[in-house]
């Protein structure tokens, strides 16, 4: 793509204000925020994430006209002999429908958010963290934005460890709370170290693609890549494959997808935004951004698209036995950012992109819903303990959803909007969900049938988890005194979730099949794709799937609502298999015993046999400070004693043995005085006679 | 009469031995007082034989200035020798010897 000029003097030049508001945003709350107080925060940072939202608009009407777009330069950056890498920020249609997704999701999450945490920060008991919040929420979008619209493997990479870093602040916001005191800490270093290693893999791959393409800008080396031809092929996939370890990390994908659910140790609204509706995805828009390379490498594709429907599937059964209603929505994530991954992987990035859109909208809501019923519980809990109670030091857990039920009545307004996210994310016509994903098993049914199978089992399991979860949460009689005493939050929490939920409702109409504006829209960027014409068959059957899985959560769940106290209906039939999905299929301990472990045991070993017994024991005591000690010892010994000390004394001896003869002629008898006159004059007489004589 | 020069110069040369040996050898400090001026007459001496030889005033004048000097000295060095007196009831030089090394 070259420098237009032209459409870089017009609305193009005004892209990078899509960063610059949300830094003005942080810098505003960092500088003033605390001093005037949280409505001044709130708003600071809501309208920051706002206005980057309206420059994303003008990015995408400016595109209308010039759908080609435009790499706007903002700094040169690095220089270093070949390598050139500037910080140019890349306009098309692919990185706008992203700026337009996060920070319009991010907006409406903000003011959420800014009603959230009023009450957050006074549960948890420490108001003067709210600005706090909002300065790591506007970072995280302005690390976001950069991670969208870089030009290069390194501008992306740099947004990529900016989100990470904005992900390991807000899950561990709480850091002194959770299990022990240090389970938050625990989840953020958890996420952090699982992302490390992705970004390991991103990295390595950057590091083969400068080898291999000499550039790091996507343009240069998507061309040498296709120049290279079949010879490449090793090195692309190679690369590729890296990718997809970079992926996995961004986007919790099998292997790498352990750090999610512990994520939800963050706030809610953290949960809603990074990790469900924006950070996840980062990964599936790398994939879908370096698609010329994942063309080049059918190996890796189908890699990808595997690793994508066996992730989705996997997580979806976990979710089924979950009980933390974030838990749930967590693991559904992760399913779903496998439906996307997969549909990446099969080449069909419009159909991921339009899924990883319409799932920005239902699962935020999904998310911002569960705040909003744990906040109502909170309050309920504190009503029946008038406020005497512990809310977070006993044993009452406001998120389990065996201690709800029958919030439908209570909070009217939230009970709708989650029933329309949870509807869309079940996949039944015509929300949102229901055409994202079924161009998803389109394409996998016409590419690749056990991706097919895995998707449409996962988009069963969906459908029953979801279910599961609406009629334990929202039916029934309430199971605790806290659920009993819920009420409906303010309108500034509830409104932003409306406004999702419609979203979630007309989303659909993005890419409807036949129309395919957004795979249109997206042409320019990614090349025509063919997508495959809507049949019957495929949405019929995932339909039907769906309405079978929601009949089935309602005969389980919904008929005879759960009693207090009483198991899980599916405990029983299911035996060990519900312990598996409770337990998470024992992933973590799995982890524990293959990696972890063995890790600790050699750092362990290292630190014994390394460090205690080679650097301190041997080297430092042996080497560094017994030699140390000779070498002082020789010298002192040596050198300041003979030489130094001797070269003093004996000139103190020598000045001692002078005075001392000198001090027998000063005799104090006058004559003797005389007498060496005398003699001096008779030495300098006879001096200047024989001087005068010779 | 016309003396020679060099018999002036020799009886100059005496006193001035005699004066030297006064003062190494005498303990009486008046003594050894009389033997410096003994020693600044010689010189003096020695002066006019020479100026006379050369036919030439200026050892006049340097005669001149030596009487002068010599008589201030005098009266320093007596009145010095009357306060060691005062002090020790002695004008014995050897007795004088605080200031030894």
């Amino acid at each position: 793509m070259q420098f237009s000029e032209a459409a870089v003097n017009g609305w193009f030049g005004l892209v990078p204000l899509i960063i610059a508001f949300p830094v003005a945003g942080l810098l505003v709350n960092l500088v003033l925020g605390r001093r005037l107080g949280e409505r001044f925060t709130g708003f600071v940072a809501s309208a920051a994430v706002a206005l980057a939202f309206g420059v994303a608009v003008l990015q995408g009407l400016a595109l209308l006209e010039h759908p080609e777009g435009a790499r706007v330069l903002v700094a040169d950056w690095i220089t270093i002999g070949e390598l050139s890498v500037p910080w140019a920020i890349q306009v098309d249609t692919l990185s706008v429908t992203m700026m337009l997704m996060v920070t319009g999701v991010s907006t409406l999450i903000h003011i959420y958010a800014a009603g959230y945490m009023h009450d957050d920060v006074r549960f948890q008991g420490d108001p003067g963290r709210y600005t706090r919040f909002f300065i790591f929420f506007n970072l995280f979008v302005a690390a976001m934005m950069i991670l969208i619209s870089g030009d290069s493997f390194l501008t992306l990479f740099v947004g990529w460890e900016g989100v990470g870093l904005c992900s390991y602040l807000l899950i561990g916001f709480w850091y002194e709370k959770g299990k022990d005191g240090i389970g938050n800490a625990l989840a953020g270093k958890k996420a952090f170290v699982a992302n490390r290693i992705g970004d390991f893999g991103f990295l390595i791959a950057m590091f083969l693609a400068y080898t291999n393409f000499h550039s790091l800008t996507f343009e240069t080396v998507f061309e040498h890549a296709e120049a290279a031809g079949p010879e490449a092929g090793l090195a692309v996939t190679l690369i590729t494959l890296f990718l997809l370890l970079g992926a996995t990390g961004k986007s919790a994908q099998i292997p790498l997808f352990v750090w999610l659910p512990d994520a939800m140790a963050g706030p809610t609204p953290v949960s809603a935004l990074i990790h469900a509706a924006t950070m996840v995805t980062a990964g599936v828009y790398m994939i879908t951004r370096t698609h010329v390379l994942f063309h080049l490498a059918p190996v890796s594709s189908s890699v990808v698209a595997l690793v994508g429907a066996a992730t989705a599937f996997f997580a979806a059964t976990i979710a089924v036995g979950q009980f933390d209603i974030k838990k749930v929505l967590a693991y559904s994530t992760i399913s779903q950012l496998g439906f996307m991954v997969a549909a990446v992987g099969m080449g069909a990035h419009v159909a991921g992109m339009f899924h990883l859109v319409t799932h920005a909208f239902f699962k935020a809501l999904l998310f911002l819903g569960s705040g909003s019923v744990i906040l109502g519980v909170e309050h309920g809990h504190h009503a029946a303990t008038h406020g005497h109670g512990d809310a977070h030091g006993g044993h009452f857990d406001p998120q389990d959803m065996r201690n709800m039920g029958g919030m439908g009545t209570r909070m009217k307004a939230t009970f709708t909007v989650y029933l329309i996210g949870a509807l869309a994310l079940a996949g039944i016509p015509p929300l949102a969900g229901f055409f994202s994903k079924d161009e998803i098993l389109l394409e996998a049914q016409h590419t690749n049938l056990p991706v097919y199978v895995l998707l449409t089992a996962a988009a069963f399991l969906t459908a029953f988890y979801m279910g599961r979860q609406v009629f334990m949460v929202f039916f029934g009689k309430p199971r605790s005194t806290a659920a009993a005493h819920a009420k409906e939050n303010p309108p500034l929490i509830v409104l932003p979730l409306v406004a999702l939920a419609a979203l979630s409702l007309l989303g659909g109409a993005l890419n409807l099949p036949g129309l395919h504006t957004l795979g249109h829209w997206l042409e320019h960027t990614l090349g025509a794709e063919k997508a495959p014409e809507f049949s019957w068959l495929v949405a019929g059957v995932s339909t039907a799937l769906a309405l079978a899985a929601i009949t089935l959560a309602w005969r389980i769940y919904g008929r005879r609502p759960l009693a207090e106290n009483q198991p899980d209906p599916i405990a029983a039939p299911l035996g060990g298999l519900f312990q598996a999905l409770n337990q998470k299929w024992w992933v973590d301990e799995f982890y524990e015993w293959l990696v972890l472990r063995r890790y600790v045991r050699l750092s362990a070993w290292l630190a014994h046999q390394v460090d205690t017994i080679f650097w301190h024991n041997w080297f430092h005591d042996s080497v560094l400070a017994a030699g140390f000690r000779r070498g002082t010892r020789w010298l002192a010994e040596g050198f300041d004693l003979p030489v130094i000390d001797g070269a003093s004394a004996a000139l103190a001896r020598w000045v001692t043995d002078i005075g001392g003869g000198l001090r027998r002629m000063q005799s104090g008898y006058v004559r003797n005085y005389a007498v060496y006159v005398l003699a001096g004059v008779v030495l300098m007489l006879s001096f200047f006679l024989v001087r005068s004589l010779s | 009469m016309n003396i020679p020069t060099n018999y002036v110069v020799a009886l100059s040369a005496v006193l001035f031995t005699l004066g030297v040996v006064g003062v190494l050898i005498r303990r009486n400090a008046i003594i050894a007082f009389m033997s410096v001026e003994l020693m600044l007459n010689a010189a003096n001496l020695a002066f006019i034989a020479f100026a006379r030889a050369q036919q030439q005033v200026s050892g006049h004048v340097f005669v001149f200035f030596v009487i002068a000097v010599a008589a201030a000295e005098v009266a320093v060095g007596l009145a010095l020798i009357v306060t060691i007196f005062k002090a020790k009831h002695s004008i014995d030089v050897d007795q004088v010897s605080s200031l030894k090394g």
